[in-house]
């Protein structure tokens, strides 16, 4: 299973994670392997097994609908590089 | 060259419950910014979530509504990127398996009745809100709406024009009020459209590519938004240009569509199951109970208006368009003395008028169901003609209290002392001799002229149907 440095470079913007240059080759090899490891499973016989969402066997614990959660903005919002009349600012998203 | 138009709806439907979908936080509309998002709203590491059990309800609720498979077991699935206003950098949504698959709508066309295919509805969580405005080059975040339960109901490409899809979002958004699942205020973006829209030639077999169009907030606005892409993507084509998949913005200040900028990784969202959420069950006692409990639906109500009232189809899709309508009707007709078609008409013209003239929604009408019942009472027992109806009407509009008591305090009552108009009548005939003449000589159509006399000299009280009958036996005895 091969991948490119361009595959590469793609996902990591996806993820925006960036990638220095010269890490694109161990990348590129790490990431093969993975891809390699999936390519094996892919061989193996599943037919009748139902694809599973969770690996445990077990359904969605469910709450009633009730508000149980207080303000707590400002405590938040210690941690925020910048706020203004109680907004997160973040650079300008739109042209 | 005449173009096919075909075209499908997304609706984003947000549920009416008290907290978010995955956290204890409050769903209010209109707090101040932030106040309303808990650390698992705004993403802080180590928190989980929990799921609203209510909102699980809400979603199997439109799914029985509509017809549709309830998938038992359906699963969450994360939609991966980054965008300010989604904390986490993935939405909480469902992919593979949706809670709802398949069902369908009926809409009322001027062909008739046309079915339109659900191809499935899903819950997810809902975004926070940018504001771009006033924040000296910067995006202010408010995070309050973020985790609030959305329904995200897909239609088939199934509609062929702006009028059967707005037909469309009208039947949803009715039913998705008479479920009490949503509250369908458009204004706050609780019931919120994106649309695909795709050209071809007719008989055409596949689809034309198409364009997404996103920001369409009202009614008038969706019809308007398809037109002007419609028309915009066939001078295209016949330019001999090519339509670019792309997302297109609604302006309606500017009344065009514009394409968003061009995000070319912007559909590269990588879902994958989320391990922090089981799949979701929905038990079969849950699904018994959803059923015992559904209210009546739109188009039942629209069937037994017809057939319990005598109504014509057109006025009984009217009064069944809105749940408060419908209400208002029925609660108004308890008081009309079985004025079934009357009730309805009074309904559909009069006072649709004032509420569309003085911008008022239905449930603030002045007007109550009781105030317009008795006042339909007062025309049948023929009290008031129709005519002096329409001045009670604005009577008690303006506050000036119930149908009896502007009757009372205007003497608006109809003159049916039939001796008293006959006196009117004579002194008109004695008035008009020359018309008078050219009844006899057998103009009857003059008639009228001399009914509108006698109906001025007694303002408008006297029964018009009485005072023609006493002008004809006057003049052609």
């Amino acid at each position: 299973m091969s991948i490119s440095k361009k595959d590469v470079e793609h996902v990591a913007h996806l993820a925006r994670i960036r990638v220095a240059p010269d890490e694109l080759t161990r990348y590129q090899e790490g990431l093969a392997n993975i891809l390699e490891l999936m390519a094996q499973m892919q061989d193996c016989n599943t037919d009748g097994v139902e694809p599973m969402a969770h690996p445990q066997d077990i359904a969605l614990r469910l709450r009633e609908d009730r508000v149980t959660e207080i303000n707590e903005r400002s405590s938040f919002q210690k941690g925020a590089p910048l706020v203004e009349d109680g907004l997160y600012l973040v650079p300008r998203v739109i042209e | 060259m005449t173009w096919e138009i075909v075209i499908g709806l997304e609706v984003h439907a947000q549920l009416m419950t008290h907290s978010k979908i995955f956290s204890g936080a409050s769903t209010a509309y209109g707090a101040q910014p932030n106040t309303q998002a808990c650390a698992v709203d705004v993403g802080l590491p180590g928190v989980l979530p929990v799921m609203n059990r209510e909102a699980a309800l809400m979603a199997a609720r439109f799914g029985l509504a509509v017809g549709a498979t309830i998938n038992r077991v359906s699963v969450f699935a994360r939609k991966n990127y980054f965008y300010p206003d989604l904390p986490k950098g993935y939405q909480i949504s469902q992919f593979e398996i949706p809670v709802v698959s398949g069902g369908t709508l009926e809409i009322h066309t001027p062909e008739g009745e046309k079915t339109i295919r659900i191809t499935r509805a899903h819950l997810e969580e809902d975004a926070g809100k940018s504001l771009h405005e006033q924040f000296h080059g910067m995006t202010g975040i408010d995070l309050n709406r973020a985790g609030t339960p959305l329904l995200e109901i897909v239609s088939e490409p199934d509609m062929r024009s702006p009028a059967e899809a707005v037909a469309y979002l009208r039947k949803l958004h009715s039913l998705v009020r008479t479920l009490e699942i949503c509250d369908g205020n458009m204004q706050e973006g609780s019931f919120r459209c994106d649309a695909n829209i795709s050209i071809r030639r007719h008989g055409d077999k596949t689809l034309g590519t198409r364009t997404e169009l996103k920001n369409i907030n009202s009614f008038r606005f969706v019809e308007r938004a398809l037109h002007h892409e419609i028309e915009r993507q066939i001078a295209v084509v016949e330019d001999g240009g090519d339509i670019i998949q792309e997302t297109r913005l609604y302006d309606p200040e500017r009344d065009q569509t514009r394409s968003m900028r061009s995000k070319e990784e912007a559909h590269d969202y990588r879902y994958f199951p989320d391990p922090d959420l089981p799949p979701l069950v929905i038990s079969e006692a849950d699904l018994e109970q959803l059923r015992d409990e559904l209210p009546e639906l739109p188009d039942a109500r629209l069937a037994r208006f017809i057939s319990d009232y005598d109504l014509g189809a057109d006025e009984a899709v009217q009064l069944t368009s809105q749940k408060e309508i419908a209400d208002y009707y029925e609660n108004a007709v308890t008081k009309a003395d079985g004025e079934t078609r009357l009730t309805a008409n009074w309904i559909n013209g009069e006072l649709m008028a004032w509420l569309n003239r003085c911008n008022t929604a239905f449930t603030d009408s002045p007007v109550s169901p009781t105030m317009l019942g008795q006042l339909v009472k007062r025309i049948q027992d023929k009290t008031i003609s129709g005519k002096i109806a329409k001045e009670v009407f604005q009577a008690m509009w303006n506050g000036e209290g119930s149908a009896d008591d502007v009757i009372a305090s205007r003497s608006l009552t109809q003159i049916t002392d039939s001796s008293a108009i006959e006196q009117v009548v004579s002194d008109v005939i004695a008035r008009f001799p020359d018309q008078s003449e050219q009844i006899r000589a057998g103009q009857e159509k003059v008639i009228g002229f001399l009914v509108g006399q006698v109906m001025k000299a007694t303002s408008g009280k006297a029964n018009p149907q009485a005072v023609n009958d006493i002008l004809k036996k006057q003049l052609l005895n």
